[in-house]
């Protein structure tokens, strides 16, 4: 008898679990893959948090898999192992590599088989156009975007007697040599120093400037592209850079981590050239005033174009289980929501991709209480993108970069001129320029 | 019954070899035979366009005259590790098989530097000798008027890592070299001394060449990690600059093929990087071994 009752007990049970199975149904798991660490990351977090407990469908996992390149070369390995995740994030230099790469389903697709209307015209366009095809078609998913701005030591101006900065109307490049002067001169030991250099020296240079960076409107109108910084005005720019090495009203605190941001921080230079993404680590590192301007400009150039983004974009991949893509784009559609874009440009000072965002910022009178944040927005749409301010999209980028910081180092440790190490970084680029064009030919 | 010391059958040793050469294989051979398939192909990063080449990879490379730098910068950094890291590890060597109180200590002391790893020694000698925050940096500077900037100046940076990288090299050689002084017999030594050889004369008749065994060991070793292993070092410190002048091989395989996506090229290089430690090796063994002396 008893026997007979736990077998009917067990039968019970049995039936219970696969009955009830449905209403407990896990909710699909998206994995998204990205390279933002300490504060950034927390906020990924939050976006993520407030993203699943929106709904009950799905669940987003970010993951971070390391820095921009180890996040990019984690999506070539998994894609080749068939196992890629649903959303990588990837940096703006490697676009043209994503979006050959024939491993992509394209965002603006993605958004409209899954059923959403979206105004991209409600977006910031130099940031939009950044990651578009030539038929305006968006690719991915802008996420963090900056441009390049100047900081300056309020505390160093004032001792110097210099009158503090305009937010929207830039210095010229000429007045940035007095303007180092007197600093040196105040007892500063240096002038300024950037971080960067290729992209805030030559590639924002060049956009700010309206001169083509690069042959076939910089890359976007075929692979057949050429580099043109070898021209008169980059050059001069660099001449003019290397002759203030001489009174240290410029200085180089070399790449990355080695050095320019803690240059400024230790307040051995007064001016500090870097992306508006610096704002965080200066906020907590920094014990000086401290304030924000638009990128110097040349004399003669009484219209600056816009300048050029930085950051990293989403991408999403083919090849994943049907069930997934709604899931994808409901989120992708959630992160470009007034909430999270208002949150994360606040935390971690990268801009809002929405115009809606924007408005709402300044309508809270978010700008009035920290007016530099605005800076970067202002200095990215004061004029409509063209050829040569819309973006780059070169092949072999990440290594055209290295070529330009490496002949830009040649030039400030005397070794070349300035005409002959441009000179030598185009025939260089254009080498592994022809070589990416072989390769998807 | 007699207890036999060989077994009759012929497939038995091959067996038991068979998982050490599967492992070998699998982690060694495929990898590097991949590698060589790569050298002469054009792909993109995912794989999915793929175009054979022929040699124009290595043609691309050795037409590019940092290429051929690059090789003369690996040359000149490994030499002058090895040559820095041998003599100094030799020296310690010989003084602390002298030292007769806190051997130990001294000992334990003197092979540490060996348990930090690469990225850490590059950090720890940026600290040192950073022309802004480096301690010696600025005392130099302070002191002797020295204007020390490795960020700028190609023989500065390339200073810096060949010590930060023989540094950590000396306890590794430390090692060795101590334990080949200890295998000399004292009797050899003793006897020499009542003959009236001075200590240096001892040195250079009976140790040194009782220690060539262990010299060629530490030599090819030290060559080795200078090419590979210093990756880490240059890596934290230079990151290949100012303007390519501590690039060496290894590194720029790390930025064309990890960070560039460039994995024709990159792979063309690592083969090179292969030949080259082939031949340097085939070379030490041809010439130097011959004067090694194997004896006890």
């Amino acid at each position: 008898m008893s026997k007979n009752r736990s077998f009917m007990f067990v039968l019970m049970l049995v039936l219970l679990i696969s009955f009830a199975g449905p209403a407990f149904a896990k909710p699909i798991e998206i994995q998204w893959w990205h390279a933002m660490r300490g504060s950034r990351g927390d906020t990924v977090q939050k976006i993520v948090d407030g993203f699943n407990s929106s709904q009950s469908d799905y669940k987003v996992v970010a993951i971070y898999k390391g820095a921009y390149d180890e996040v990019l070369n984690a999506g070539v390995a998994a894609v080749r192992a068939h196992k890629q995740p649903d959303i990588l994030q990837s940096f703006e230099v490697g676009t043209q590599t994503m979006m050959l790469s024939g491993a992509i389903y394209p965002v603006y697709k993605l958004m409209a088989d899954n059923g959403y209307k979206i105004d991209w015209s409600q977006y910031l366009q130099p940031v939009l156009s950044y990651y578009m095809n030539s038929d305006g078609n968006l690719m991915s998913m802008p996420f963090n975007s900056s441009t390049p701005v100047m900081y300056y030591n309020v505390d160093q101006f004032k001792k110097a007697g210099i009158p503090m900065l305009s937010k929207e109307k830039p210095v010229t490049w000429d007045e940035m040599g007095e303007i180092t002067g007197k600093l040196v001169k105040s007892g500063v030991k240096g002038g300024l120093v950037t971080a960067w250099q290729s992209w805030t020296q030559v590639e924002n240079y060049s956009a700010i400037q309206n001169i083509p960076f690069a042959s076939k409107a910089n890359g976007y109108e075929g692979l057949d592209t050429e580099l043109l910084i070898n021209n008169d005005k980059v050059v001069k720019h660099i001449a003019r850079l290397k002759s203030w090495m001489k009174d240290n009203r410029f200085y180089y605190g070399g790449q990355k981590y080695q050095g320019p941001k803690s240059e400024f921080i230790a307040e051995n230079a007064g001016i500090y050239i870097d992306s508006i993404s610096a704002i965080a680590k200066l906020k907590s590192a920094a014990k000086f005033k401290w304030d924000i301007a638009p990128l110097p400009v040349e004399t003669w150039n009484t219209q600056p174009q816009n300048s050029i983004i930085g950051g990293a974009s989403l991408w999403v991949f083919k090849g994943l289980p049907k069930n997934h893509y709604k899931g994808v784009a409901a989120f992708l559609n959630y992160l470009a929501g007034d909430g999270p874009q208002i949150l994360w440009h606040k935390e971690t000072g990268y801009f809002p991709i929405t115009l809606t965002a924007y408005e709402q910022l300044k309508s809270e009178g978010y700008y009035k209480e920290s007016p530099y944040q605005e800076v970067g927005i202002k200095e990215l749409t004061r004029a409509t993108p063209n050829k040569n301010s819309r973006g780059l999209r070169l092949g072999y980028f990440v290594q055209i970069r290295n070529i330009i910081n490496e002949e830009l180092e040649l030039v400030w440790n005397d070794t070349k001129t300035p005409q002959a190490a441009m000179d030598s970084a185009v025939a260089r680029s254009n080498v592994k320029l022809r070589e990416f064009e072989k390769t998807y030919k | 019954m007699k207890k036999r010391a060989f077994f009759k059958s012929r497939s038995l040793p091959y067996l038991l070899i068979l998982p050490q050469l599967l492992i070998t294989l699998t982690f060694f051979y495929w990898p590097a035979a991949q590698g060589v398939i790569a050298s002469f192909q054009l792909s993109d990063p995912f794989g999915f366009r793929t175009r054979f080449v022929w040699f124009d990879n290595f043609i691309a490379l050795f037409r590019d005259p940092l290429y051929l730098k690059s090789i003369l910068i690996t040359l000149f950094f490994s030499g002058s590790v090895a040559l820095i890291s041998i003599s100094c590890g030799l020296f310690l060597a010989t003084m602390a098989n002298r030292a007769l109180r806190f051997t130990t200590l001294t000992r334990t002391l003197l092979i540490w530097p060996y348990a930090i790893a690469p990225a850490i020694s590059g950090i720890l000698w940026l600290f040192l000798l950073h022309p802004s925050y480096g301690v010696v940096a600025i005392a130099l500077n302070k002191w002797f008027g020295l204007d020390w900037n490795p960020l700028l100046e190609s023989s500065h940076a390339m200073l810096l890592v060949v010590m930060a990288s023989a540094w950590k090299n000396i306890s590794y050689n430390f090692v060795f070299f101590l334990a080949g002084l200890q295998a000399v017999p004292h009797s050899l030594i003793e006897a020499a001394a009542m003959d009236g050889a001075s200590p240096f004369r001892r040195f250079w008749a009976i140790t040194f060449p009782m220690l060539s065994p262990t010299l060629f060991f530490v030599t090819v070793m030290t060559i080795i990690f200078s090419f590979f292993e210093s990756f880490g070092i240059i890596h934290a410190v230079t990151q290949g600059g100012p303007g390519g002048s501590t690039n060496i091989l290894v590194y720029k395989v790390y930025q064309d093929g990890f960070i560039g996506l460039n994995l024709g090229s990159s792979s063309a290089q690592s083969v090179v990087l292969m030949v080259l430690i082939i031949v340097i090796t085939a070379l030490q063994f041809k010439y130097v071994e011959r004067k090694v002396q194997y004896t006890g």
